[in-house]
């Protein structure tokens, strides 16, 4: 299966700016804090999308971008244990999840 | 002759410093004071057997400066270096003896007179400090050494005065010392700078040395109409004239009689006071060959003091500041002999005579002071109008007082006769006005001594809360063994032993001074016996007419006000008063400018930390963008 000839890189980038903006959006829009955590997963995606198309596209005989996204992949998940523990924790200071209520560390 | 042992002298005593000082909290005062005092009295020892050794080793007609000790301190460059070492000629040695003797004295008698004082090991400890840097002061072998040693003198005495740190005044009198002898070293260290660039040394035989550069090169260099030698020995003078307490820098040593009594009588009387004659007699072949001007100054200065403290001593009522008047006049008379002056041989007559009284008033002026801190032990009280009497309640004291008080008035044949005649046969030689001075203050020293002695142990009988008794076996030996000293040191023969050249020199007996001193003493006497020997009203018909000049006199001729005066109205208000207000409006107010500017931006825009979390990222994001919309607009 040739990927080259049906779908043309340019796809797979506005797929990727696609996919980060609605991370970024999620990120900045919702106030649940395990949402928020969503969006910062769908950007990560959206990096790895970007590492494994251009490493396909452009050097095809390279593998540095696919263990890229591996270990983005790794870091995403260690990412997500401490954010989850992290969401923990202040829901049990604050009995909340939303991150409107925890405005403390202000001026 | 080996003279290695007398770096003992010198080490001894800072060794006793921190022994006592260091571990005097955790042992018994007794203990402290007891070590204090065997050591001095091993220091002493030593010194004596210096003294011995030099004055008997004689290498032919003249005595030998000896460098016992000499080695590089501080070498900062190849002609500037600072050298530190023990120097024995006449005048030092002399030194020694004086300063371990008064110092033993008051060792014991602080035993007894200190009893039971809280911080007991503490002014022991000072003591020891104090006679460390005096006795390194006289033996310093340059004059850098000597300046060192100096403001050493002027912390220990600083520290003995304000002793009873609790007392407002003493902490007063003690930083008016400090601070009053400070400025004068300030003119101290000029003159020394002054000196040693233009002669390029420090040490006090190349200075001294008639064929030296300090003397036989003149460097003729002239400033506002004197040579740069007598600007540099003026400026000398001004340090030992604040350490002296010559007019006008005397304002301090009134005050200073805050400090315990023995403290008064051994730094205020006897030993470190007399340090500027000391000085200038160390750097008289210089004054005397190439600052001849500075001499007569001092001869001048010296003549004033004298009769102006004399007349001051008459009217004070506290009697250690009549005491403390009393060494002024008699500092002024050894500076005055001084600047009378020739150098060799006979002529050389005034700079013996100097320092043989200051030899002897070392011991009369201590055994005074120590006299006087009896009494007050006794009284409890330092004002002469609450004493009266005391002659039946403490013989001892009287009977030495009472030496004291005919040493110091020039009855012969005590010892104050000896050297004070000599001082008037050089005056009279020299300068009929300064002899004609001195020949009066003699009279009026009789005076108030005599005055102080009547009131205190005649007179009136007052009523005493407790009965006054006779002081401790440790307060009264050193007062005998000081009144032994002061009738026989008087025949100690000084001419052969500390001249100006180091040469034995001829005295005669001058009939025609000698007589009228005596005269003048005996008539002082008799005045003071009229007046106080009985209480009676005469002292206040005579006080009421001479009334102005008597509230002059009471009030010390208001020189500590105009201190006062210049320093408040004048310096204060317009110098100090615009720099600080320079300092505060400008130099601080261009910092505060700072301060406030940042305080005010960061006020504004404090609120954009909100502690919403997702405004923090619009900030981030927007900001990318716009660097990136930045780039690229650049590209």
């Amino acid at each position: 299966m040739n990927l080259q000839a049906e779908i043309p890189l340019d796809y797979m980038i506005v797929l990727s700016t696609i996919v980060f903006f609605v991370g970024l959006m999620g990120v900045i829009i919702r106030r649940n804090l395990i949402t928020m955590l969503m969006g910062i997963e769908l950007m990560l995606n959206a990096v790895n999308i970007n590492f494994v198309a251009f490493n396909h596209y452009l050097f095809p005989h390279r593998l540095e971008g696919h263990f890229f996204a591996l270990i983005v992949m790794a870091i995403a998940a260690a990412e997500a244990a401490i954010a989850i523990a992290l969401i923990i924790n202040i829901y049990r200071q604050f009995a909340t999840v939303s991150v409107d209520d925890v405005d403390e560390l202000k001026y | 002759m080996d003279f290695s042992y007398t770096i003992l002298i010198l080490l001894l005593p800072v060794a006793l410093f921190f022994i006592i000082g260091l571990l005097g909290s955790k042992m018994n005062p007794k203990v402290s004071g007891m070590i204090g005092t065997s050591g001095l009295f091993i220091i002493t020892l030593l010194s004596y057997v210096t003294a011995f050794n030099y004055f008997t080793h004689r290498t032919g007609e003249v005595f030998q400066s000896i460098e016992v000790f000499q080695f590089v301190w501080l070498p900062f460059t190849d002609r500037l270096v600072i050298h530190l070492g023990i120097l024995l000629d006449p005048l030092s040695v002399m030194m020694l003896v004086v300063i371990t003797t008064v110092s033993l004295m008051v060792h014991i008698y602080s035993l007894g007179y200190m009893k039971g004082e809280v911080g007991f090991a503490r002014y022991y400890a000072f003591l020891s400090f104090f006679t460390f840097s005096m006795l390194g002061l006289v033996v310093a072998t340059n004059i850098f050494q000597m300046y060192i040693f100096w403001e050493l003198v002027g912390v220990s005495s600083y520290l003995l005065i304000g002793f009873y740190y609790e007392r407002p005044s003493a902490v007063a009198a003690a930083k008016k010392a400090f601070i009053v002898t400070r400025f004068a070293d300030l003119g101290f260290l000029i003159g020394i700078l002054l000196l040693s660039f233009y002669t390029n040394t420090f040490d006090f035989i190349a200075l001294t040395d008639l064929n030296g550069p300090a003397i036989a090169q003149s460097s003729g260099v002239v400033f506002l109409g004197m040579s740069v030698t007598t600007w540099a020995m003026l400026l000398i003078f001004m340090g030992g004239a604040g350490k002296s307490a010559m007019f006008p820098l005397h304002i301090w040593l009134p005050d200073a009689m805050e400090g315990p009594t023995p403290v008064s009588a051994l730094i205020h009387a006897a030993t470190m006071v007399v340090a500027g004659v000391y000085l200038v007699a160390r750097l008289f072949p210089i004054y005397h060959f190439s600052a001849p001007g500075a001499l007569e100054v001092i001869a001048y200065i010296g003549s004033f003091t004298s009769l102006f403290a004399a007349v001051i001593a008459c009217t004070q009522l506290d009697i250690k500041r009549v005491l403390a008047y009393s060494t002024l006049s008699q500092i002024g008379y050894m500076m005055v002999a001084l600047g009378v002056s020739g150098y060799g041989s006979e002529a050389g007559l005034g700079y013996m005579a100097s320092l043989f009284h200051l030899f002897t008033h070392a011991f009369f002026k201590a055994l005074l002071f120590l006299g006087a801190g009896s009494v007050i032990h006794a009284v409890h009280s330092n004002l002469m109008t609450e004493m009266g009497g005391l002659r039946k309640h403490m013989p001892i004291t009287h009977i030495t007082f009472l030496v004291a008080c005919l040493t110091i008035s020039g009855i012969p044949p005590l010892s104050g006769f000896f050297s004070k005649d000599e001082i008037l046969v050089a005056a009279f030689e020299h300068h009929k006005l300064i002899f004609a001075v001195q020949w009066i203050v003699a009279g009026i020293t009789a005076f108030y001594m005599f005055r102080l002695y009547f009131t205190i142990f005649w007179n009136s009988n007052p009523q005493y809360n407790h009965v006054p008794h006779e002081s401790p076996p440790t307060m009264t030996i050193p007062l005998v063994i000081l009144a032994l000293a002061s009738v026989f040191s008087g025949f100690v023969p000084f001419h052969d032993l500390v001249t100006s050249d180091g040469r034995a020199l001829i005295t005669e007996f001058h009939w025609i001074v000698a007589i009228p001193s005596v005269l003048v003493g005996m008539v002082g006497i008799s005045f003071a016996a009229v007046l106080y020997y009985k209480k009676n009203s005469k002292p206040e018909t005579v006080a009421k007419g001479l009334k102005a000049f008597y509230t002059m006199a009471y009030q010390k001729f208001y020189i500590d006000e105009v201190y006062l005066f210049v320093t408040h109205k004048v310096i204060f208000q317009f110098i100090s008063r615009p720099i600080a207000w320079f300092d505060r409006h400008i130099v601080d107010g261009a910092m505060n400018l700072i301060g406030n500017t940042t305080v005010f931006f960061s006020g504004s825009i404090k609120k954009m930390q909100s502690g919403q979390m997702q405004e923090y990222i619009w900030y981030f994001t927007s900001g990318v963008l716009l660097l990136t919309l930045l780039i690229f607009y650049l590209n």
